[in-house]
């Protein structure tokens, strides 16, 4: 009994999530099939924004990954099958954004934003601290403080 | 200077607010589709209704800005949307449409229970033409212009504030296009 409980919490352990994509869709080709697997989790379904047509149990979800299959079984590259889902749906598609102009602020807003307030940060810190003393006096402020103490300016 | 400097903060935030005020009230479906000022794809389907022609994208060329609506007997939106397609075609507004992921008769039940507001219908019992220009789900309402451009894509039930804001006035200035 503890064997057989042993042994499933082990399989239980080894199974990863399994994602939506059905047996009768899967290619034959094992290759093909990765390379189709990988793609679908970099897609996004149109139908529910934030899942990945791997994902997702929409209908169309499933069209679009049989076509991705399809796509690839005819030969095209990774790209090309991408690239032709992309040209129906829009970049929006993409979950991974390629980096382009009307992406560049995608990319590096969030960059941008934080050096600003970097900056803004180090310009405040420096008008507020005052300035360095180290409380001990020079030899200068020595001599300063003595002509000052022993001229009439004291009194 | 030093004041200005204190207000930033608190314009950046508002500005912010203002943004994500707008996001909320954004439909996220609503996406534009990829083929805004680009001709509808090649395509050609079988007809919906018997002994018909069906529906291709040289339907689109002629000459005079169309409406394509995306529909399905299944889709309770469409049901919804009817009406106004049905009072639009009355007022002379071009509309072709695409039965999309269901057999032909269950379109046609449909078309004779409720009424028949396109000028040509095709069926798509795979979805696959609908994928083709875009198509994520029913209904959604494409804009095509003069030269079979696509112009705009309406996602969700066409309403009459719909018509009246957007796409009338839309549908109204690709008129005046030359």
């Amino acid at each position: 009994m503890r064997r057989v409980l042993s042994l499933a919490l082990a399989l239980a352990l080894l199974a990863g999530p399994a994602g939506a994509v059905n047996p009768d869709e899967q290619l034959a080709d094992p290759a093909k099939e990765a390379r189709a697997h990988k793609l679908s989790r970099e897609l996004r379904c149109v139908v529910c924004q934030n899942q990945s047509i791997d994902d997702s149990d929409a209908a169309l979800a499933r069209d679009l990954r049989i076509i991705l299959r399809e796509r690839i079984s005819a030969g095209d590259t990774d790209k090309q099958a991408v690239d032709f889902i992309v040209a129906r749906y829009g970049s929006f598609v993409q979950l991974d954004p390629p980096m382009r102009l009307d992406t560049l602020a995608l990319w590096f807003g969030p960059l941008a934003v934080l050096v600003l307030g970097g900056v803004g940060a180090v310009i405040y810190m420096r008008g507020r601290s005052p300035a360095t003393a180290s409380g001990e006096l020079t030899a200068e402020d020595e001599a300063e403080l003595a002509r000052i103490l022993t001229s009439d300016e004291a009194r | 200077m030093k004041r200005l400097l204190f207000i930033l903060p608190v314009v950046g935030f508002l500005v912010l607010l203002g943004v994500f005020f707008v996001g909320l009230g954004r439909d996220p479906r609503a996406l534009p589709s990829a083929f805004i000022g680009k001709p509808l794809p090649t395509f050609a389907t079988a007809p919906l209704r018997e002994g018909d022609a069906g529906l291709s994208n040289a339907d689109f060329q002629r000459g005079e800005p169309v409406l394509l609506n995306v529909f399905a007997s299944w889709c309770g939106p469409c049901r919804v949307e009817h009406p106004v397609l049905m009072r639009l075609r009355q007022e002379g507004v071009a509309i072709h449409g695409l039965d999309w992921k269901e057999e032909a008769p269950a379109g046609r039940k449909w078309l004779a229970e409720r009424g028949d507001p396109y000028i040509r219908a095709g069926n798509d019992p795979s979805g696959r033409t609908g994928i083709e220009f875009g198509v994520a789900g029913v209904p959604e309402t494409f804009v095509i212009d003069k030269h079979g451009k696509v112009r705009y894509r309406h996602v969700g039930a066409l309403t009459p504030d719909d018509w009246e804001q957007k796409i009338g006035p839309l549908m109204e200035q690709l008129r005046k296009e030359s």
